[in-house]
């Protein structure tokens, strides 16, 4: 306890040692959040095997480790005609009336402690402004990777996306770094997505095999809206993603879509949540994962249907393959309905791969192993097939194929 | 006159399920260049005869023995089975989310002529071959690039199964229960997919409960399987009369299976 305690005090000393650098980015009013969010996540302190939301998912070694603030780095943003692309802290210097009704407005430092930690130490990040009435053809990437810095670092990654009403609009956020490397990321995005706007987000992670990801992306949906999510995750020894999302008019549709592969002593954990507090609003979510050797899966995904959203129209499912018997998952659909008038389903499996598939295969020659593999990496790749981005579903197709010792798919010479 | 290769032989074939036996006593013997129709009531063992020959191993064969042009047919694997040129159209393929058709059918193809000794097909050839039975077959390409069956109307899916084995060009095709669902023009571009594979070094199994079908492509042998047993053997007439006098006259030749 008392180490742990001090861990929390490490990231407190750090944000004493760095206050003057902080103040100097953003407003007085941002900088007042950051302190109130540093002393909130004193008071909190890491989550632990007691917390209900934690039970599976342990933050011990997260917590022992003193993960020092990494030196502030560049992100690369490209422009984007029509809209505002630019790194956070210069948004918060030139477009504080855009930045600041919006930032930590959302996603709940207050009753978190890793969003209480990122939003102390806001800085930089990425920040994205689509005005209204714009169509965004090209996808906004941002791009994070953890390069080389040496020892356990921590770095408090911030994106700010806000899309206006009838907008139309593709993120790309990627996590990348290098093997062997012990550091932390610790991301927050928020992203308001206007009246009648439709926003699809994609998630690439591909952390360093020895890295640890906490992530929460909180979205609000405003009336009429479409959002969609697919989160791949494929690097990090311990992660964990946590999506909200929350209808703030009627009339709204949110796909939430992942996929995750996990082996060796690999931790993963999916957490969403998905308030239903408008009538007429429809969620469609799938989430897929493989779990081989010692690797552990956690998804809990909660559906929160209010009295008043009548005719909610609601559907999970979580797949789980296990490939080996060391593997394990816990999988927990909460569905909280209070509303009478609504289609609510859920649907969790676990398993093997399915032996008339692989006969299937077989009979068409394809060897038992290479007909495990190919089936492995259909059902993975069932969750990446859906990714309207060209590059981004290509790129992880052949690295799926490559993982899985597949031929490259030619798709893309068949079709020239 | 060329005397015809016996290309398929089982005798006395014996197979169950749990506790159930299911083929009591199968003979059957195709020569390469012959059709042939099975036919029989729901239940009565077909597809466990189409399973049994492709390999599922669901199945237990307690007695008897398959040889496939003299090797031991059931010593194999499914897919050394299918790589020796056995092709099983299945009456209910099953759907591959994530794999596209394309994708899955140059797997196929390839593992099949490595196990020949034949260079792996590069995507130009295979495109080639591709186009050819597509056209065939009807095939569209927007079919070809989406997951295997995934979403594919009944018609689809059979007519999918032809183009695979048209594809990969078996020896001996096993269709089981192709023609169900087909509408007319689907039955018929089934039908010239079959046809068009029929030479004298293959042979066809056509497990069918239609004379329709046996229209366009035409037997050499019709047989009748009941509760295991092949009970009757005959031309292509012999599918007319059971259309017009069903299974029942049949009946008093086999015995009912006693409980193992
Ligand atoms: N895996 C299995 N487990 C249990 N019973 C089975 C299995 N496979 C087949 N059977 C049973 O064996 C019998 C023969 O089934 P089979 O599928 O071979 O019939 P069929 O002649 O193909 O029928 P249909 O014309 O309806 O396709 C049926 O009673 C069936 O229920
Ligand atoms: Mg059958």
């Amino acid at each position: 306890m008392t180490e742990v305690m001090e861990r929390q005090n490490t990231y407190l000393a750090a944000f004493e040692r760095m206050e003057r650098e902080l103040a100097a980015s953003g407003t007085p009013a941002v900088h007042r959040l950051r302190k109130a969010a540093i002393a909130r996540f004193v008071e909190m302190g890491f989550p632990g095997p007691k917390d209900e939301e934690w039970r599976f998912t342990p933050t011990a070694a997260l917590a022992r480790i003193p993960f020092d603030l990494a030196p502030a780095g560049e992100i690369d943003l490209a422009m984007e005609p029509g809209a505002i692309v630019c790194d956070l802290a210069e948004a918060m210097k030139n477009h504080p009336a855009s930045v600041e009704p919006h930032l930590a407005r959302y996603a709940d430092w207050r009753k978190h402690p890793f969003i209480a930690l990122n939003t102390a130490f806001i800085r930089g990040g990425a920040f994205i402004y689509v005005p209204p009435n714009t169509n965004l053809k090209a996808p906004v990437v941002v791009d994070f990777q953890a390069g080389y810095v040496g020892t356990a670092f921590v770095r408090h990654r911030r994106c700010l996306v806000v899309i206006g009403d009838n907008s139309r609009a593709t993120i790309v956020e990627r996590y990348s770094g290098l093997p062997g490397e012990i550091y932390l990321t610790n991301a927050v995005t928020e992203i308001i997505v206007g009246p009648g706007a439709h926003v699809d987000h994609y998630k690439v992670q591909r952390e360093g095999d020895k890295a640890f990801h906490q992530a929460t992306m909180q979205v609000q949906l405003g009336r009429a809206s479409r959002f969609s999510s697919h989160a791949v995750t494929q690097g990090g020894q311990w992660v964990r993603n946590e999506i909200n999302a929350v209808f703030e008019g009627e009339g709204g549709e949110c796909i939430l879509n992942g996929m995750y592969r996990a082996s060796g002593e690999q931790v993963v954990d999916n957490h969403t949540f998905i308030d239903h507090a408008y009538p007429h609003c429809a969620s469609h979510e799938l989430y897929k994962g493989i779990l081989d050797g010692k690797a552990r899966g956690v998804f809990n995904g909660k559906i929160y249907v209010r009295q008043d959203a009548q005719k909610t129209d609601a559907k999970q499912t979580n797949q789980t393959l296990l490939l080996s018997d060391d593997a394990t998952i816990n999988t927990k659909p909460q569905l909280e309905i209070y509303a009478d008038d609504v289609k609510c389903t859920h649907g969790a499996t676990v398993g093997q791969l399915d032996a008339e598939s692989i006969f299937y295969l077989r009979s068409r020659g394809i060897g038992l192993a290479e007909a495990r593999s190919l089936l492995t990496y259909a059902f993975a790749n069932d969750i990446v097939n859906r990714i309207q981005v060209a590059k981004v579903r290509e790129e992880l197709e052949s690295s799926l194929l490559e993982a899985h010792h597949l031929p490259a798919s030619e798709s893309g010479k068949e079709e020239a | 006159m060329e005397k015809k290769q016996t290309m398929l032989t089982i005798d006395n074939l014996h197979a169950r399920v749990d506790d159930k036996e299911i083929l009591r006593g199968i003979n059957l013997t195709v020569k390469a260049g012959e059709v042939h129709a099975i036919m029989g009531e729901n239940g009565s063992g077909k597809s466990t005869l189409a399973g049994v020959l492709a390999g599922r191993d669901a199945y237990e064969v307690t007695e008897g023995e398959v040889l496939f042009e003299g090797k031991d047919l059931l010593e194999l694997d499914p897919e050394e089975r299918a790589r020796e040129g056995i092709f099983l159209a299945f009456q209910y393929p099953v759907e591959i989310p994530g794999v596209s058709n394309t994708y899955f059918l140059k797997a196929a193809v390839n593992a099949v002529r490595k196990h020949r000794g034949l260079p792996e097909y590069d995507a130009r050839a295979f495109l080639k071959l591709v186009k050819e039975k597509t056209k065939l077959l009807h095939i569209s390409d927007e079919l070809l690039k989406r997951p295997v069956n995934e979403g594919f109307s009944g018609g689809e899916k059979k007519r999918n199964e032809i183009f695979q084995m048209a594809v990969l060009n078996p020896k001996l095709a096993i269709l089981d229960e192709t023609d169900s669902g087909l509408d007319i023009d689907a039955l018929k571009a089934v039908a010239d997919g079959v046809n068009a594979l029929r030479s004298p070094e293959r042979a066809v199994v056509v497990i069918t409960h239609y004379q329709r079908l046996l229209n366009y492509i035409v037997p050499d042998y019709v047989h009748v399987l009941l509760r295991g047993q092949i009970v009757k053997s005959g031309g292509k007439e012999l599918a007319l009369e059971l259309e017009e006098k069903g299974y029942d006259w049949l009946k008093d030749t086999v015995a009912e299976p006693q409980p193992a």
